[in-house]
């Protein structure tokens, strides 16, 4: 008998596939942690101290929550899987910086009690939980929420004087254009000359919102990973842009403004409220991009980037079954 | 090269580098030989010899009248000493007779079939089966239900699971054998075109094919190494361009496909008259001298392992077959039979998780891209989990190949395909047929 093998040792069964791919769901959400750094980085730098504050309140409140609530149900503890994180810093990333601190630390309870837990957790939540909980305290503090950007924090940038932006002091680009809209149908301010700033250094609107550049680079890092699919942001900002100018606006302007890159590729790919197949996800990116437009430019909020994300979301287990995969060798005839 | 393959499937990491560039080697006799009754899909066989017989190599030691079956013969000369169950490698027990082989062996001389009734006959009587690894008996398929045409045959060497390297080998080492048995197939059904497909990490074995297989006409095709190529519907799909339709069978797109071993082995019976009685096991993973080895069938596992040097470092689960199908081994002292293409050691770190720890599915997605069949295992595997069996057949568990990619792919490590086996067998209980 051998000497190197015997009958003692100790060996596993198990049954067939005997080895796994290396991607993990927490290696997953380490990733988006990870594309999200840029952005998150950048708008510590530049919005400050603000900036850092929410994202601790979020996170907190996120965290938090979902540990207490496991503890409480006796419940193995899921914070490992680095859901609850990235729905933390989402949140941040989709609030302004001056959120008053019980605005953040609610919202970041309720993306995780109500967007996440009560649904059974991770896996079986309809909503996005991050956007559960932006849209909660956006419809029940609305007053609050709106004042949020112009509290008096934000700097003047020179170039935004010399737009003669400050004109329409506090409000978001967004904002200021759909007021435009509505009052006269013109635009106060040349929409071609936000490109830049929206896309190096914006410092209105949500800490997203910061550098649409940099949630570029995250989300490629995203798509060169493979984490997600390009059916979604491409259908839901090629969709906008289309809409934009079916609308008679900037088409540019109007992807690079407000909520709407930070929703296409972080927020609308989320794995577990998104569909699963490639058509599905072509066709819900689609839709997106129609709520979002429609409710940007015919809606009283300017930013629908929320709510046409999450109505999609419960879209998205009927379009799954819409587009069910016919399985291989279910034809008709060869040939 | 032309480029094809099926759509989906997964690339794991080949870890074919460490036997690919090993030549063949011929294994020694070992002391005591475990054969089974039992190395193929169907019918068991009865042993025909008793305890105390004398046994030549190539006797017939087992056999059946059953249509769907295979013989066993002794793979060696020298004296039966046991029938009684033996362990296999899938943990079942059969019927085998051990034979302790005389001291001295001539490996090279052998009792030759003899069979009447053509090429299939034959190939019965060799007892050769398929040798990827499914084991579904040669002859059965070398006669065609009445009214299907066989166009085209199709020799497998790809050889997508991961480790393997025992048919790359055969093909870069014996490519005329292989040629040899195909034209015979191809012959004996009839079909006008021969085409090998060969995943195209193995560079060294399509010329070897191309070069054989030129005078007699041989297609070799360079298909995208991707796992699972080499799975009969998806190596038909990559090559024909047509879907095995559901309930039917393979032969019903006019291709037949067998293993290139396969192809070997029926060239020996045919042209030879030699019977199967050893096979080229790729011994890989975490083994002190990994290599090729030409086994003799019966040869225990433990026996073969302690030839390749032993096992080094930690061990996690000793595989039969490639990790993706294979059979993790309870007990080492099991016998290699006709389906045995590898061993493969496996350390702890490398194996799948020992524990479902029960995380949840998160829609990711990545299952239903994978799977080759088009079916959404996280569905199945959904329904199955909570026992909603009639849910999860609306799924199609049933045209499930069992390949394991949906396992593979998943990042919370569902046990996917465990579930979908559930299924599938209680749709199968019901009544469904493949």
């Amino acid at each position: 008998m051998s000497d190197t093998v015997t009958n003692e040792r100790r060996i596993v069964v198990g049954s067939s596939p005997h080895i796994t791919s290396p991607a993990t769901c927490t290696g997953i959400m380490l990733w988006v942690v990870a594309a999200l750094l840029p952005t998150t980085i950048w708008a510590c730098i530049t919005m400050g101290w603000p900036a850092i504050r929410l994202i601790v309140l979020c996170l907190v409140a996120t965290l938090g929550t979902e540990a207490l609530w496991n503890a409480a149900a006796r419940k193995r503890q899921t914070l490992t899987d680095g859901s609850a994180l990235v729905t933390g810093l989402l949140l941040a990333l989709s609030l302004p910086p001056l959120t008053p601190w019980w605005i953040a630390l609610a919202a970041g309870i309720i993306a995780i009690a109500l967007g996440k837990l009560v649904f059974g957790g991770l896996g079986f939540n309809i909503f996005n939980p991050a956007l559960v909980g932006r849209a909660f305290v956006a419809i029940s503090w609305a007053g609050v929420f709106a004042e949020a950007p112009n509290r008096g924090w934000f700097r003047a940038l020179p170039e935004l004087t010399a737009e003669g932006y400050d004109a329409v002091q506090g409000a978001t680009r967004l904002m200021a254009a759909a007021a435009d809209r509505a009052a006269d149908g013109a635009y106060g301010f040349d929409l071609a000359a936000q490109y830049r700033p929206l896309l190096l250094l914006n410092l209105e609107g949500s800490l997203g919102e910061v550098s649409a550049l940099l949630l570029l680079l995250g989300g490629a890092i995203l798509l060169a990973k493979r984490i997600i699919d390009w059916r979604i942001p491409a259908g839901y900002i090629g969709t906008m842009a289309l809409l934009s100018w079916v609308f008679g606006s900037d088409p540019l302007f109007n992807v690079l403004a407000g909520g709407l890159i930070l929703g296409a590729f972080f927020m609308a790919t989320d794995y577990v409220s998104s569909p699963m197949t490639k058509n599905g996800r072509l066709l819900y990116g689609v839709g997106c991009g129609v709520f979002n437009a429609v409710g940007r430019f015919y809606g009283s909020m300017p930013e629908a980037t929320t709510f046409a994300i999450l109505f999609m979301n419960g879209l998205a287990p009927l379009i799954d079954r819409a587009f069910r995969p016919r399985t291989f060798g279910w034809v008709k005839r060869n040939g | 090269m032309s480029k094809a393959a099926f759509k989906g499937g997964v690339h794991p990491a080949g870890r074919k580098e460490a036997t690919s560039g090993t030549p063949i080697e011929e294994m020694p006799v070992p002391a005591r030989l475990v054969v089974p009754m039992s190395q193929h899909l169907g019918a068991p066989c009865e042993p025909t010899v008793e305890v105390g017989d004398r046994v030549v190599r190539g006797q017939v030691i087992g056999a059946t009248d059953a249509m769907v079956s295979a013989p066993i013969h002794s793979p060696v000369s020298g004296e039966v000493t046991a029938i009684g169950p033996t362990l296999t490698t899938g943990g079942t027990r059969v019927t085998a007779v051990s034979v302790t082989p005389d001291e001295t062996q001539d490996l090279a001389s052998f009792e030759r079939v003899v069979a009447e009734g053509g090429v299939p006959a034959i190939v019965r009587a060799a007892g050769v089966v398929g040798m990827g690894g499914a084991t579904f008996p040669s002859a059965v398929k070398l006669r065609p239900p009445n009214g299907m045409e066989i166009t085209t045959l199709i020799l497998n060497g790809c050889e997508c699971e991961p480790f393997l390297t025992c048919d790359d080998r055969l093909m870069v080492e014996m490519p005329e054998r292989i040629i040899a048995g195909a034209k015979i197939m191809a012959e004996t059904v009839g079909a006008q075109r021969i085409v090998a497909g060969v995943e195209d990490n193995k560079p060294d074995a399509i010329a070897a094919l191309r070069e054989a297989g030129r005078s007699a006409g041989v297609e070799v095709v360079g298909l995208v190494t991707r796992y699972p190529q080499g799975a009969e519907k998806q190596l038909i799909w990559a090559i024909m361009g047509v879907e095995v339709p559901h309930g039917q069978l393979p032969a019903a797109t006019g291709a037949l496909v067998h293993n290139v071993a396969t192809a070997a082995a029926v060239a020996d019976a045919v042209e030879r008259g030699k019977p199967l009685t050893e096979r080229v096991v790729t011994v890989t993973g975490r083994v002190a001298r990994p290599g090729n080895y030409r086994v003799l069938l019966g040869t225990l596992v433990v026996d073969l392992i302690d030839h390749a040097g032993g096992t080094v470092g930690e061990v996690g689960r000793i595989i039969a077959g490639g990790p993706m199908t294979g059979q993790a081994l309870a007990s080492l002292d099991v016998p290699v039979t006709k389906g045995t293409s590898g061993i493969v050691v496996l350390g702890p770190d490398e194996a799948a998780p020992d524990i479902h720890d029960d995380q949840p599915c998160i829609r990711c997605g990545r299952c239903p891209e994978a799977c080759p069949m088009y079916l959404e295992p996280y569905a199945i595997a959904n329904y199955a989990y909570r026992r909603e069996w009639k849910a999860a057949e609306e799924f199609h568990p049933i045209d499930c190949i069992e390949c394991g990619v949906c396992s593979y792919v998943c990042p919370t490590k569902r046990p996917l395909l465990q579930l979908i086996r559930l299924a599938k067998a209680t749709a199968m209980q019901k009544g469904a047929k493949l």
